[in-house]
């Protein structure tokens, strides 16, 4: 039932056998799985368990050591700009340049990801309103806090309407209203058609997910809306199942 | 082409906001070429010296007429005790004092060895040997008019063995011995090279430290334009600089361009080059900014200051150190500069020079390109 209704629709992320070592250390173990448009998926797993490596893979950053995905449609291995030029990214060091004032860096990475030298103003000041920040368009970014800067750096990465945004734990070190509010932001991407694929340590924010995979040793172990997972782990929440799944691990964390 | 542009404004945007930054790129030149040029100085005026002459005969006195003619020296006291060597440079008399061995002029013409003892006070060792050098080269000049006028052509190669003598060349472009002559292009080389190859390389690293080059390297933006987009505003101010540092040259320092201007830049772009590649090759080797610092401050201008012939002459080293000072861009520069620039000579005679500064911008733009990529598998 479920499948039937998932195969309706489109699929912008698809990962088969995907593996990746390091001489005898193998990374990520063989996943498999699909994200769908406008989905927002969690990429859980414990620090060490290969999330990074594996989206790097998905970035276009990384060459995989075997199996095979696509991202908005293109090969990963063979079609990488294609890949970066459809995705967003926002990692979890700051990524947006201190030194240049907030307009100036939505000119960069507008102009970067080629948008258009007209449409770059006002979307600007669109993305801008939205946040209630049209104040700070010509403040240094530097002069910002954290909590702003995190939302900043969100709508610079969905600046050029790509298909799908990888959020690398955005939300670290922010206060619980900041998240709340980043998480709204979030939602209104994906409502706007707008794939998101989020890594995050904070279970509460697992919840807000429509599915949640958890990396164990490489492997996916877990794969489901977060509804199902508890109910299949019998747990109260995220975080019951998570130290369940990843309580198991073999691996240290780094 | 767009994506470049943007990203070389951000480049200068990144440059000109920060002042310590400002600071390096353009003020550093000025005083580096003003230090050098002058407080570095190892020019000598009025030296004090004594002469004591036991002999005095024709020879001795021409050589004394000389010293004395000469701007340098400054005759304060003919001495009739060489014991009173000591005590002249103990009461600050004398810098230099001057001995003749007795019966000069005798034993130059009947047995081809004639002796003079230069004696210096060594508590200046840069002093000292400026002085040396200064009476060293007018003996040389006197003994050769000698030689001409008096004595026949068999005795010569003894008398000139006599007198330790290490002709400079630099003295023929240079006859007065200026010594911004030597300095202006080896603080040419060490600028660009500290501006290109630090600056380039904490530029780079910065961005990987704060966590923005991830965002890059995730972008559209191939790597490749990236690197490039990096290094074209420290071109950029390299050329500034240059000029800066040739304008002093020329009307403060008064050290003249004998040669082609056209191939003077053009061979100061080769080694700009150089520079540039081999900054971005640290930026591929380590992960802070302060390690960046660290490597292009002791592993590049070291070697730089030392064995590029700027300070120290190259030739006088041991072989081990001149091998490895082959390796040293800035040595290869500072020569073709010397050439082009203070002797005036056509580019034909810098080609070998040329040749090894392309050769060593094409090296290390493969491999840090190399690297690069490498890092990202």
């Amino acid at each position: 039932m479920m499948n039937e209704v998932e195969q309706d629709r489109q699929q912008v992320i698809k990962v088969e056998h995907l593996t990746k070592r390091f001489g005898h250390f193998t990374a990520v173990d063989n996943i498999s799985f699909e994200v769908y448009k406008g989905e927002i998926f969690g990429f859980l797993g414990a620090n060490g368990a290969g999330k990074t490596t594996a989206m790097k893979m998905l970035c276009g950053l990384s060459k995989p050591t075997s199996g095979k995905g696509s991202v908005a449609g293109y090969n990963i291995e063979k079609e990488s700009e294609s890949v970066k030029a459809n995705i967003g990214y926002m990692s979890q060091k700051f990524s947006l340049y201190e030194d240049l004032k907030v307009w100036e860096n939505f000119r960069l990475f507008g102009g970067i990801y080629g948008v258009n030298d007209k449409e770059i103003g006002p979307r600007t000041d669109e993305m801008l309103a939205q946040l209630g920040f049209e104040k700070e368009k010509n403040s240094l970014v530097s002069s910002l806090p954290l909590g702003w800067k995190q939302k900043l750096a969100f709508s610079v990465a969905i600046f050029h309407e790509p298909k799908i945004v990888f959020l690398d734990e955005p939300t670290g070190g922010v206060d619980p209203v900041t998240r709340r509010q980043f998480w709204e932001l979030i939602y209104k991407a994906s409502d706007r058609g707008i794939t998101v694929f989020v890594t995050t340590h904070y279970m509460d924010e697992a919840e807000y997910c429509n599915r949640v995979s958890i990396m164990v040793d490489g492997r996916i172990d877990a794969l489901d809306s977060p509804r199902n997972l508890k109910s299949i782990y019998n747990a109260a929440n995220m975080n019951e199942v998570f130290i369940h799944l990843a309580g198991g691990s073999n691996r240290k964390a780094d | 082409m767009k994506q470049f542009l943007v990203f070389v404004r951000k480049e200068f945007y990144h440059i000109f906001r920060d002042v310590r930054t400002v600071m390096i790129l353009l003020l550093m030149p000025v005083v580096q070429i003003i230090l050098f040029g002058f407080a570095l100085s190892s020019e000598v005026n009025n030296v004090k010296i004594a002469i004591f002459d036991p002999s005095k005969d024709h020879a001795t006195q021409l050589i004394t007429e000389r010293i004395s003619a000469s701007k340098y020296f400054k005759v304060v006291k003919m001495i009739s005790d060489p014991d009173d060597v000591e005590s002249l440079f103990k009461s600050g008399k004398a810098n230099i004092v001057l001995l003749y061995s007795e019966k000069f002029h005798e034993n130059l013409i009947h047995t081809g060895h004639a002796q003079i003892q230069l004696i210096t006070d060594g508590t200046e060792p840069n002093t000292a040997n400026a002085v040396t050098r200064y009476a060293t080269n007018i003996i040389m000049a006197s003994q050769k008019e000698l030689l001409q006028s008096q004595v026949p052509s068999v005795t010569r190669p003894a008398i000139t063995s006599e007198i330790i003598i290490i002709p400079e060349v630099k003295l023929l472009y240079n006859p007065q011995m200026k010594s911004s002559y030597n300095f202006v292009p080896g603080v040419m080389g060490l600028i660009l090279m500290l501006i290109c190859a630090m600056m380039t390389s904490i530029s780079i690293v910065r961005e990987k430290e704060v966590g923005t080059m991830e965002v890059l390297l995730v972008s559209p933006m191939r790597p490749i334009y990236i690197i490039i987009s990096k290094a074209v505003p420290y071109f950029v101010l390299s050329f500034v600089n240059l000029t800066t540092i040739l304008l002093l040259a020329v009307f403060v320092l008064g050290v003249p361009i004998s040669g082609s201007l056209f191939w003077l830049i053009f061979i100061s772009l080769i080694f700009i080059l150089v520079a540039l590649s081999i900054g971005l090759l640290i930026s591929t080797l380590v992960d802070t900014q302060v390690a960046a610092m660290l490597i292009s401050g002791m592993v590049f201008m070291m070697p730089t200051m030392v064995l590029s012939g700027m300070i120290y002459p190259v030739e006088n080293m041991p072989w081990i150190l001149r091998l490895i000072s082959n390796f040293i861009p800035a040595k290869w520069y500072i020569i073709a500069v010397k050439k082009l620039m203070i002797q005036g000579l056509s580019i034909d005679s810098a080609f070998l020079e040329l040749g090894v500064l392309f050769t060593m911008a094409m090296v290390f733009i493969l491999i840090s390109l190399k690297m690069f990529k490498k890092r990202l598998a």
